[in-house]
């Protein structure tokens, strides 16, 4: 067996390719922690190494079914870590996996850090002694990329969120402590009624948070996406070629009443919510009317902006208009009819927006619409698409956090409750302090020491 | 005018509270022990607050004496009064604290140092080490007299190039107007260990006759009070404790500073030491705190057969006039007679990532170093580093491995593991939050902790692991004996729930499951099933806590483990960091310069990151393998 003591998990295959996705579990407790969430007619705990059990994965604390799976059983040391591996494959798509994967940390698995399953390979003597240097540049290169991520999140909005809790909890923490290394100074005792407050108001916005996460607001919902563009850019075209291709999980029966507005389609796995389908799909003469005006009512509210252009069509002033508006927001220029000769100089687009975000399609054809989803998910996974007016929680391992600090401060709360000793309380707050910082990024440590010196005054 | 003076095994230079805890134990180990200091009258005194223990500190001196050290055992003799602090919360954070006869504590140490076999005491300024090759071989003092040893302990205190500041005045000086020692300083920085400059204050002392101490509120000792050392029984002076008083500053004496500020050292900038953040002059809690309308001030006497008090919440360096004006600012000092002055005090001390876990210095082999000179502060701190470098330089002589103390085994393991491996940048204080295991290192439970490890290096003799022994073991008995005992919910159980306030029972349980509840204590089960042989209290202390908290120690004791695969994993001494490819910048600095000798402790080190540790591991593999294959 494997030096470490823990089991671990993450996604193994990349995200957005392929419509199977396998989580992939190894350690000591692999078996054990995915045969809690498989439903199934086979006991993976009895199961013989290197056999493939049909089942579901389902949450264990509501009987919520996820997804319909297969589960491998390869058992130590005849696998890729030489440790216990359990690979779950789901075929949901990404929001599937996503859940599958924070379902298992959540029953006790840990997420892997970059690089770490082929680690623990090499130093499980897995992996040829030559291929040491290979698995250092793969881990200094995963993890470099996974801290530059990092940091980008660390500016955004989810952490605009935290930063505000953990400072409730460790003027909490501070005030505990100084009651503890200085009992016969003049500061009042922490009483089990500010700890539950305190840790009360904190458990209600970490469970706010973990709503809007991608199993809460994103399954739900989807992403509100508005399809703008000129009257014949193909954007009605372009809906009907995501529907066509079976992709669309259809709220309602598209076009034939005027009140539809809204319904959903699964691109990759995300739901995209599309605004205005009734308006897209009017009579030309309607659209024509209505043209870029209607368009520009729905972006306000959108997540994500799918810009439609004409290739066969030099640049038109409105569309202009629209790309430098849309410039800095979520926005993908689907440039559409490809099929067709080119009069649409795409240089002056690529400038704006840059390669990445430029989309050639054929909706008449049903050409380019697997780049189109990649392309979705590649802005979905990079954070630059956020829910509006909510935080959304893209990562598997912020989720995770998020769930180990709100039990934490649930058992905080009940052992207040109890008149457990405000010490060993202690333990439980700072466990959520320090889950709500491996979303920050921040490490515990001096930063308490200078929290109990800077908000309390002693000295002999 | 030099001379050969003599030869030891061990020479410990300083007699403060490292350095005697260093001496006995390396003579209790049978080395051949040189103890020297300055000032023979200074053995083990107390420069500071008369007081010994508290939170973390207390702690400290509990594990000192688990391992067979001399503080509990001295302080317990001396102490004039004594309080358990923190009753109210959770066992872990118990802690006891002592005011000590500060006198009879320093008559008593240096009377036990003198009666101890192999050690000898002797007055004299160290200037200079002996070094040849990267090891050191002796010492030599200013009288000229050149001593040989096998392995040197400096524990030097604030005394190396010491400088006394009060308000404009400054002057060369150790703590309390002792010479201070200015050549070794010299000598230690040509050697090339890099050293820093602290700080640290102490208060003014006034006159007993002096002090109305009807507008003060009295603080006394525990009626029955418990002692520091697992040795000690009963003695008659507990009977006999001192109170200590409480006051606050006033309006006036805010008034007072804020109108000297100019003339505070602090704000002059005239101090360029480091001063530590827990331990603010009354000056710098004034301008920090400013919203703070009074602070408190005890008053605590220094001993029985002295009119001195301490004026603890007032550490100062103001002139001395400024410190008379603000003594007598304070409600029951309003006439007071200050005896002697505040003053801040500056000192060289060594920067701790220079050390090895066994408190050897890296640069010259055989030289160990403990207490302030590490860039600590307080006297428990001081010993308990005192004593592990003690047993590790006679452990050196003797070619034994070091003995290093783990985070999880004890609060002196937390600090030097934190000093070696992380440094510090103002004086270090142990505090109880410093401990990530802190239920585990509980005041109560030290011996269990500690005492077989005394045992195996000589330091507890055969009769005393034998009670612990007995002690562990009547224990765990009890413990089965009450989970084999049921207890059903009958009469008698019913009407002692419901008295103490806890739900009747459903069905019948087990001892241990009642224990476990809130309200239920083991004194109520053992009136209902006693023990086949009573228990003494320690012990049915030890039952209560260990079945109370079972879940949270549990829950400890797998985070220890979880961990304890990285600290086992050991780092080759003589790695090259900047070999090792993939490695970031700063973690090759880090490590390179702090040498950890396990992954666990190079996980600590910040700026060492995860994919670093990784990379290490792989890189250590590699080795491991190619090694194994050479071989």
């Amino acid at each position: 067996m494997g030096m470490s003591e823990d089991t671990i998990a993450a996604v193994a295959t990349a995200l957005g390719e392929g419509s199977i996705a396998v989580v992939r579990v190894s350690g000591p407790e692999a078996i054990e922690t995915v045969d809690k969430v498989f439903r199934s007619k086979s006991d993976l705990r009895s199961a013989a190494t290197h056999t493939v059990h049909y089942g579901w994965i389902a949450d264990p604390d509501d009987g919520r079914v996820l997804d319909e799976v297969l589960v491998t059983v390869l058992k130590g040391p005849r696998s890729f870590t030489a440790e216990d591996v359990v690979e779950v494959s789901t075929h949901g798509g990404i929001i599937a996996v996503k859940s599958v994967l924070e379902l298992i940390l959540r029953h006790g698995a840990r997420m892997a850090e970059p690089g770490e399953f082929t680690k623990r390979a090499f130093l499980n003597g897995r992996i040829d002694l030559a291929q040491a240097e290979a698995v250092i540049d793969l881990i200094r290169s995963k993890s470099d990329r996974a801290f530059q991520l990092a940091r980008k999140q660390s500016e955004g909005s989810l952490s605009k969120r935290i930063v505000p809790l953990r400072a409730q909890l460790i003027e909490l923490l501070a005030h505990v402590e100084v009651n503890i290394d200085y009992p016969e100074h003049d500061v009042a005792e922490v009483t089990s009624g500010v700890i539950r407050d305190t840790c009360g108001t904190v458990l209600l916005q970490v469970k706010d948070l973990l709503r809007t996460a991608g199993e809460g607001k994103i399954l739900r919902e989807g992403i509100t996406t508005a399809i703008v563009g000129r009257p014949n850019a193909g954007k009605s075209s372009l809906l009907n070629a995501l529907a066509r291709e079976n992709k669309a999980i259809v709220t309602d029966i598209p076009g034939t009443t005027r009140d539809i507005v809204e319904e959903t389609v699964s691109l990759g796995g995300i739901p995209l919510r599309l605004l205005d389908t009734a308006g897209i799909r009017e009579t030309s003469d309607v659209v024509e009317r209505i043209g870029v005006e209607r368009s520009r009512s729905a972006l306000g509210e959108a997540d994500l902006i799918l810009l439609v252009l004409n290739r066969h069509e030099p640049l038109h002033e409105d569309e202009r208009e629209l790309l430098m508006q849309l410039k800095d927001r979520p926005a993908l220029v689907v440039v559409n009819k490809i099929d067709l000769p080119a009069q649409l100089e795409v240089s002056e687009i690529v400038s704006l927006y840059g390669s990445e975000r430029i989309v050639p399609v054929s909706a008449k054809e049903g050409i380019g619409l697997d780049e189109l989803e990649a392309a979705v998910s590649r802005m979905f996974f990079s954070g630059s698409v956020e829910a509006s007016d909510l935080t959304y929680v893209s990562n598997s391992r912020h989720i995770a956090a998020l769930h180990r600090a709100g039990k934490s401060l649930e058992d905080a709360i009940a052992a207040a409750g109890e008149g457990v000793p405000v010490d060993l309380i202690q333990i439980d707050i700072s466990a959520a302090w320090e889950a709500l910082g491996e979303i920050l990024g921040d490490t515990a440590g001096e930063s308490l020491l200078d929290q109990i010196f800077s908000q309390f005054c002693l000295g002999k | 005018m030099g001379y050969r003076a003599g030869d030891y095994d061990v020479i410990v230079i300083g007699a403060g509270h490292a350095g005697v805890e260093a001496a006995l134990a390396s003579a209790r180990m049978g080395c051949e022990t040189l103890l020297l200091t300055i000032n023979l009258d200074m053995v083990a005194f107390m420069p500071c607050n008369p007081s010994v223990g508290g939170p973390a500190k207390g702690h400290v001196v509990r594990e000192i004496d688990a391992l067979g050290g001399e503080m509990g055992r001295n302080i317990d003799r001396t102490f004039i009064q004594m309080r358990m602090l923190n009753t109210g919360k959770g066992p872990a954070v118990h802690a006891l604290r002592a005011q000590a006869d500060k006198f009879l504590y320093q008559h008593t140490m240096k009377e036990t140092i003198e009666k101890q076999e192999r050690l000898t005491l002797r007055q004299g300024m160290v200037e200079e080490l002996l070094v040849e090759e990267g090891v050191v071989r002796g010492v030599v003092t200013k009288t000229g007299a050149e001593y040989g040893a096998k392995a040197v302990v400096l524990t030097t205190g604030t005394y190396l190039r010491g400088k006394v500041i009060m308000g404009e005045l400054m002057y060369e000086s150790g703590p309390n107007n002792q010479q201070p020692s200015v050549k070794l300083s010299e000598c230690l920085r040509s050697l090339g260990l890099q050293l820093v400059r602290f700080k640290t204050g102490t208060p003014p002392r006034v006159h007993q006759d002096t002090i109305d101490f009807s507008k003060t509120e009295i603080q006394p000792g525990d009626d029955k009070p418990k002692y520091f050392s697992y040795e000690t029984e009963y003695l008659a002076h507990s009977e006999n404790q001192l109170p200590c008083w409480l006051t606050y500053t006033s309006e006036e004496t805010h008034r007072i500073i804020n109108d000297n500020l100019h003339r505070a050292p602090m704000f002059s900038g005239a101090i360029e030491g480091t001063g530590p953040r827990y331990c603010p002059s009354i000056e710098d809690k004034i301008v920090r705190f400013a919203d703070k309308p009074k602070h408190q001030i005890f008053l605590e006497p220094e001993g029985r057969n002295t009119k001195e008090y301490y004026v603890q919440g007032l550490s100062t360096s103001m002139p001395e006039d400024v410190q008379l004006r603000i003594l007598r600012s304070i409600p029951g000092l309003e006439n007071v007679d200050m005896m002697r002055t505040g003053y801040a005090i500056e000192y060289d001390a060594v920067v701790p990532t220079q050390l090895w876990p066994s408190l050897e210095t890296k640069l010259i082999q055989n030289l160990f170093t403990a207490g302030q000179i590490n860039g600590t502060s307080g006297y428990e701190e001081a010993a308990g580093q005192g004593i592990m470098a003690g047993i590790n330089a006679a452990r050196k002589v003797k070619g034994e491995s070091p003995v290093i103390i783990d985070r999880s085994q004890g609060y002196i393991g937390v600090m030097i593991d934190d000093l070696v491996t992380k440094g510090t940048n103002e004086p270090y204080r142990l505090l109880t939050s410093r401990a990530e295991y802190r239920l585990l290192l509980r005041h109560d439970n030290a011996d269990l902790r500690l005492t077989p490890l005394g045992y195996e290096i000589g330091l507890i003799p055969e009769t005393r692991y034998r009670k612990f022994l007995e002690k562990k073991e009547r224990v765990e008995a009890e413990i089965e004996r009450l989970r084999e005992t049921k207890f059903r919910p009958d009469e008698a159980v019913q009407s002692m729930l419901e008295a103490c306030g806890s739900a009747p029972l459903q069905n019948t349980v087990d001892g241990v499951t009642l224990l476990r509840r809130p309200e239920v204590t083991y004194e109520m089960l053992e009136r209902l099933s006693p023990a086949p042989v009573e228990l003494t209290d320690e012990m049915k202390e030890q039952v209560e806590i260990q079945i109370k908290y079972s879940g949270y120690i549990e829950k400890q004791l797998l985070q220890v483990e979880r961990l304890e695969k990285m600290e086992k994993k050991r780092i080759p001494e003589g790695i090259d960091y900047n070999i090792i490819h993939g490695l970031a910048t700063e973690a090759k600095q880090k490590l390179a310069q702090v040498r950890p000798l396990s992954i666990g402790q190079a996980s600590r080190i910040s700026g060492v990151t995860p994919a670093d540790l990784s990379i290490l591991l792989v890189h250590l593999e590699h080795y491991n393998r190619v090694t194994a294959a050479q071989a």
